[in-house]
């Protein structure tokens, strides 16, 4: 479905030239939930605008359902980590979730019915008329995410979404993109510098190299599905796939202090 | 002291301060008999003859219109030819230089050739003198605020493949919208000055031509009653401007107690 290779991006060019990306080779399927981790740093969030046709790529090539991706695709969605940002305050949670489909070509009930779906799904029916700013860090990141699935897209990209919330609302998120997978059948890249949380989430761990990053080891992640936050994180298969990510980083942040 | 106290003492304040001053500027004149200082009372009259009743359709109306249209138009200017200038750099190198010095200008030195390009002493006149002058604090407060927009906000706008004159719409104008308004607010004062500017320079109606017929008759209570006219109106068209800026900038200060705590 999402095929990215020898994927590279410099920042500027000559002697002040700081490569971000080495050299990327990745292949996403269909409905895989793929988790990317890597030592903070080395150029996740980068390769993400890359592969998001924010950014042009200095070599190498995206390619989605066989085009080249050169601009942001049609079924495609983000969630970037800073929510307050992403969103727009000055207008209510509906029209922040509306902004995607006022240029498709839907009727006005269709448009209605895609934001009443997306917002139920993620749990904030009862918000729609309220300003983004007038809820919690975890609600905004919910009305976020109810923005990128009302897009319908085939593939969501997920930039360290709950790097700013509290654990316990983040568990709760994690749940809540798991379930979402499920209900709306949408293929997920997830970005995060969280070991535990790429473990719980993912069907497969892409762990990064230090900067200009590449891909180290490509993790299978063979937990049971449904996945629980207890019983999940206490199988002993948990804790090797664990341990094993986290040493494979732990070796590249020695090699970047070295 | 309370906050309930505290806002009794300045709102009676706001209040008595002005009251106090009139009273103190009637018992000066009376005492002082001046002609140059004709008593407040007086002037009071004055103005309630000639502003409220005799000239208030041939003169104080056609100069709101003047400051209404100047504003309109300057505003719209600035916001039109802000926009673009805040979204590309290159336009910004070639064009600041061309808005410092027009900005630098001092109005009246364009008040002569303002007459000649436009050929009338007329509304069409002003209302251009105005708009011109108007333009400046809009167009480099918008031009600003567009700059300033997170580049998140935008990547996420794009992301959704939102088209260009839809980004402009529903996300960078608002995300403009304060810094817009500060500059508005501006121009309202500049267009208070530039239709008294023009219309005591050459005109046949408006506040600031009876200012100048008084001036030149030696009418002192009609000059001052002008005076006092021109006064208020900066004041309430600010005190308008304020009010509106509260109700469509609601959000504004809910956000930033918000991102704030």
């Amino acid at each position: 479905m999402l095929e990215i290779s020898s994927l590279g991006k410099t920042y500027g060019s000559g002697p002040e030239a700081t490569p971000a990306v080495g050299n990327v080779t990745l292949a996403v399927e269909a409905g895989e939930f793929a988790c990317v981790v890597g030592p903070s740093g080395c150029g996740k969030t980068t390769l993400l605008k890359c592969i998001a046709g924010l950014l042009e790529p200095t070599r190498g090539s995206v390619i989605l359902h066989g085009r080249r991706v050169t601009s942001p695709p049609e079924d495609m969605a983000l969630v970037f980590q800073e929510y307050g940002r992403s969103l727009m305050p000055w207008t209510s949670v509906r029209n922040n979730v509306l902004l995607p489909l006022r240029h498709k070509r839907l009727s006005r009930d269709e448009r209605e019915r895609l934001v009443e779906e997306a917002v139920e799904a993620v749990g904030l029916s009862g918000v729609l008329d309220r300003y983004p700013w007038q809820l919690s860090g975890g609600m905004q990141q919910r009305v976020a995410i109810a923005r990128a699935l009302a897009y319908k897209p085939s593939i969501l990209l997920m930039d360290e979404p709950f790097a700013s919330v509290d654990a316990q609302t983040r568990g709760d998120l994690e749940d809540l993109v798991l379930q979402v997978r499920d209900a709306f059948g949408v293929t997920i890249l997830f970005v995060t510098h969280d070991i535990d949380e790429s473990v719980y989430l993912a069907d497969r761990v892409v762990v990064l190299t230090h900067a200009p990053t590449q891909v180290k080891e490509i993790v299978p992640i063979s937990l049971p599905a449904p996945r629980d936050q207890i019983a999940t994180k206490e199988l002993p298969e948990f804790a090797e796939l664990r341990a094993h990510v986290q040493r494979l980083i732990k070796r590249e942040r020695q090699e970047v202090a070295a | 002291m309370s906050r309930r106290t505290y806002r009794i003492v300045a709102v009676t304040l706001e209040i008595l301060v002005p009251v106090a001053i009139l009273v103190g500027w009637q018992l000066w004149t009376a005492h002082a008999a001046s002609p140059k200082f004709p008593r407040l009372s007086t002037i009071l009259v004055e103005f309630r003859d000639l502003w409220l009743f005799k000239q208030f359709g041939t003169d104080v109306v056609p100069s709101l219109e003047r400051i209404g249209l100047g504003f309109a138009l300057g505003v719209a200017a600035g916001v039109v030819l802000g926009v673009p200038l805040g979204l590309s750099r290159l336009f910004r190198q070639i064009a600041l230089p061309h808005i410092e010095y027009w900005r630098a200008m001092p109005p009246p030195a364009l008040l002569p050739i303002s007459v000649v390009l436009i050929h009338s002493i007329g509304n069409s006149q002003k209302v251009a003198f105005i708009a011109f002058f108007c333009t400046f604090p809009v167009l480099l407060n918008t031009m600003d605020g567009v700059r300033g927009i997170d580049p998140t906000l935008i990547d996420t706008a794009r992301s959704f493949r939102v088209p260009r004159a839809e980004l402009i719409r529903r996300v960078v104008l608002p995300a403009a919208l304060p810094q817009i308004m500060a500059g508005m607010r501006n121009s309202l004062a500049l267009a208070v000055i530039m239709m008294v500017l023009s219309e005591y320079f050459a005109a046949t109606s408006g506040v600031g031509y009876v200012l100048l017929i008084s001036k030149n008759t030696f009418q002192l209570g009609p000059m001052w009653a002008a005076i006092l006219l021109i006064g208020l109106l900066g004041y309430l068209l600010n005190a308008l401007f304020l009010l509106v800026e509260r109700r469509v900038l609601a959000w504004h200060r809910g956000w930033r107690a918000a991102s704030s705590q």
